[in-house]
């Protein structure tokens, strides 16, 4: 299954799932990435610890550990 | 009270009638604080990341006849629980009595701000919409139809920008208008699968009558999304029984059309899909969409590069302590000389001896000595609110959020963390915005660790007594770092030791680049700056006349008298000055605060420290600035007579060997924050016990280091 964290640098997906414990979903739902929201990967910081990506207009930073929790496909 | 008083106090009360009390909030960093600042002339602090304002504060002003009460909420994505701030936001508009919600919305990013903006609709509560930052929206091509917008939400909504104070008075007036008149229902709507079980509840409670205190339309959508208070009152009256299977079975239709087992996520999902049809009424793009990079991606391609990101940020920052010393070392000489002049000047006005020293050598040196660095401070504020209000801040975070994990800590720490290099009080204050009670109790025990302002005059008093100019500033950025590594392994063995779990997940926004008005530095800085210069005028003042009264009392009269005779016997001049040098030395040591140094010199003793440096750290629990004014009360007493080396710095490398400076300025770095700032850790810890836990923790590592870094230093030979 393709990841957040497996997506290359500019690559363009849209979220089909989200498997985090309830807290840290709903922290996510509350930033805009939800099911079906187009996310933009824009950085990785070195060794992919922590990724930037982009929903709409707002760019979030998150861990990889988060990032391989959250299920896309291809835009 | 007589009749009369009794009979004139309800001519009083119309005032009240005419009180507004506002609640403003909106998602974290849209510039609610800067708005207020912008309605009224106060000055909270505004920052470019989330989380700058994580209590409540309270602004009021006047306008017409009304009398306002604004009350700046910290910024919240949703109504979630998720951090502190977000608590105090959400059971503050859950059971605060207030008039009238402001949603504080971002222009340039409307569609992430509507999602909390349809939240608040669902409340039963008057809501104006202020669209702030409507001048860089339309700079970057976003037409905003606010009159639509309004007609569609059922809210009015108001063009605003409070950098460039606009429209604020167009926003206040219609606060007044909304405020005059009835609420009117939003119009919000849902997807047609939930409108038809809200309608189904909303039929129930019309055929039983239900007596409720809001809409039935509110009550169904309440109980569809658990609010809690909605089922507090309802489920006490007998058609519960009757509603409940009712609301069971909505809900699970509800979960069921948005195929999850999250009532939370359907009701994301709702609210997503009615502000993206908002979106495509009301917003416009005035050119097309342009694919070329925006100004933050462009920085943000240098700043976080995955290999220049840390070395940048590290130039940067050793840069600031180059400039700190650098820059701040020019009118050190002028402020010096003044106060020399000055206590001078004064001196010779006072006939009485005692009166004299008090005044020259307690007051004047000490808080002298304190005053010359405020240039440094100035430097070092400014660094700071720059990367505050740049967004350079939350870049940062991202970069070390990998690196900070390895020891235990979490990337979002660091904004806690740099506070703390200003002042310790609000980086325990900013600690909030971790979520995690074990991450954030972890960064409170590590936040002493950044050496706060207060503590940088010692620094550079001792950087220039040891080193040459050239290399001060090194040294400078250097205590800093070797501070900051500290912190950071202190973390790790926290982390193995008291905070063992697991840890929390990292998710932050990235704001977008914003460089600051010069009036908000202005502010900014002028505040922090402020706040140090009233301190040395008052706390310290008062601390420096203590450690005069302390160092010059009790008066030995038979040492006196002796030396007296020996002075007057002595053949030169020479001799004369090194009697009366011996004299002050002598009286000192016999002084209350040469028995309080003696008494506790055993402990400081196996880290090279002499009495004089160890009553300078123990003062220096009241307030680290003490440490520079007790330094100076002690070596200008000893040294009066000498005017070769009436300067504090030339005075501390002749009389203090370079390994136990090494010694005290690894306590200072290390041990027990000031006063003010140990009652707010406890405050924020959350309880007494965790202020011994750090009392203890701080002493011990200090006590180690210093002891190390003493007897390490001399086996290199210095």
């Amino acid at each position: 299954m393709k990841n957040l964290l497996n997506c290359h640098k500019g690559d363009k997906v849209k979220v089909t799932k989200i498997n985090a414990e309830y807290n840290l979903k709903q922290r996510l739902i509350s930033f805009g990435v939800m099911k079906g929201a187009e996310v933009e990967v824009l950085e990785h910081a070195p060794r992919k610890k922590t990724i930037e990506i982009k929903v709409g207009k707002m760019r979030i930073a998150l861990r990889g550990e988060e990032a391989e929790l959250i299920e896309v496909e291809a835009a | 009270m007589s009749q009369n008083e009794m009979n004139r106090q309800p001519k009083v009360c119309p005032i009240i009638a005419n009180h507004i009390k506002i609640a403003l909030v909106g998602q974290p960093n849209v510039g609610k604080s800067m708005l207020i600042n912008s309605v009224s002339n106060a000055h909270l602090h505004v920052g470019n990341f989330s989380g700058v304002t994580v209590d409540k504060t309270e602004v009021l002003f006047d306008y017409k006849d009304y009398h306002f009460t604004v009350v700046d909420l910290p910024g919240t994505y949703a109504f979630t629980d998720f951090t502190i701030e977000e608590k105090v936001t959400h059971k503050y508009l859950c059971n605060e009595d207030y008039d009238l919600i402001i949603n504080v919305v971002d222009s340039t990013n409307l569609e992430k701000n509507l999602q909390l903006t349809s939240e608040l609709l669902t409340m039963n509560k008057k809501i104006v919409i202020a669209l702030n930052m409507s001048d860089e929206a339309a700079k970057e091509g976003i037409e905003i139809d606010e009159k639509l917008m309004s007609e569609l939400l059922g809210v009015p909504c108001i063009k605003v920008s409070a950098a460039a104070k606009t429209g604020i008075e167009e926003l206040i007036e219609t606060v007044t208008q909304v405020y005059a008149h009835e609420r009117v229902e939003s119009k919000l709507i849902f997807s047609e699968a939930v409108e038809e079980e809200i309608e189904k509840i909303v039929a129930f409670l019309q055929k039983h009558h239900y007596d409720a205190n809001n809409s039935y339309r509110n009550v169904a959508i309440n109980l569809l999304q658990n609010k809690e208070k909605t089922y507090q009152r309802i489920s006490k009256k007998a058609i519960w029984t009757e509603l409940q299977p009712l609301v069971v079975e909505a809900i699970h239709h509800i979960e069921l059309h948005h195929n999850t087992d999250d009532l939370k996520e359907a009701f994301a999902e709702e609210y997503s899909a009615f502000n993206k049809g908002i979106i495509a009424e009301v917003v416009r793009y005035k050119e097309e969409k342009k694919e070329e990079k925006t100004v933050t991606e462009k920085i943000d391609n240098i700043l976080i590069h995955p290999l220049y990101g840390i070395p940048i940020f590290l130039f940067l920052m050793w840069g600031l302590f180059q400039l700190t010393f650098v820059l701040g070392a020019l009118p050190m000489d002028l402020i010096s000389g003044f106060f020399d002049w000055f206590g001078a000047a004064v001196g010779s006005t006072i006939s009485n001896e005692e009166v004299r020293s008090l005044v020259v050598d307690g007051l004047i040196s000490g808080v002298g000595a304190v005053i010359l660095f405020t240039p440094n401070i100035i430097i070092l504020f400014i660094g700071i609110a720059l990367l505050e209000t740049t967004g350079y801040m939350s870049r940062v975070a991202f970069l070390l959020d990998g690196f900070f994990h390895k020891f235990g800590l979490h990337g979002q720490s660091f904004i806690p963390l740099v506070t703390g290099f200003g002042c310790s009080i609000p980086a325990y204050m900013s600690a909030r915005i971790l979520k995690n009670d074990r991450d954030r109790l972890l960064t409170l025990f590590i936040i002493s660790f950044m050496s706060c302002g207060a503590r940088l005059p010692v620094y550079v008093l001792f950087a220039g007594a040891f080193f040459s100019e050239a290399v001060a500033g090194n040294v400078l950025f250097a205590i800093y770092i070797t501070g900051a590594v500290m912190g950071l392994i202190a973390a790790k063995v926290l982390k193995l030791t008291a905070f063992k779990g697991v840890d929390e997940p990292f998710v932050m926004e990235m704001p977008k680049y914003r460089f600051p008005t010069m009036r908000l530095l202005f502010h900014t800085v002028w505040g922090e700056t402020k706040m140090y210069l009233k301190k040395a005028g008052t706390f310290i003042a008062g601390a420096t006349v203590l450690i005069w009264f302390l160092s010059n009392y009790p008066h030995n009269v038979e040492l006196e008298k002796s030396y007296t005779a020996k002075i007057e016997q002595a053949q030169t001049k020479q001799e004369q000055n090194i009697l009366h040098n011996e004299l002050s030395k002598k009286e000192l040591e016999v002084s209350y605060l040469g028995k309080i140094g003696k008494f506790s010199e055993p402990v400081f003793l196996p880290l090279g420290l002499d009495w004089k440096m160890a009553v300078a750290l123990e003062a220096g629990i009241a307030a680290k600035e003490v440490i520079v004014s007790t330094l100076g009360v002690l070596y200008s007493l000893g040294d009066s007579v000498d005017a070769q080396s009436h300067s504090l710095k030339t005075a501390i490398s002749k009389n203090i060997p370079f390994a136990s400076a090494v010694a005290f300025i690894i306590v200072i770095m290390v041990y027990l924050p000031c006063f003010a700032a140990s009652i707010v850790f406890t405050r924020e810890a959350g309880g007494i016990k965790y202020f011994f836990y750090l009392l203890a923790f701080t002493s011990i590592t200090a006590y180690i280091l210093a002891f190390l870094g003493y007897h390490i230093t001399l086996l290199l030979g210095y």
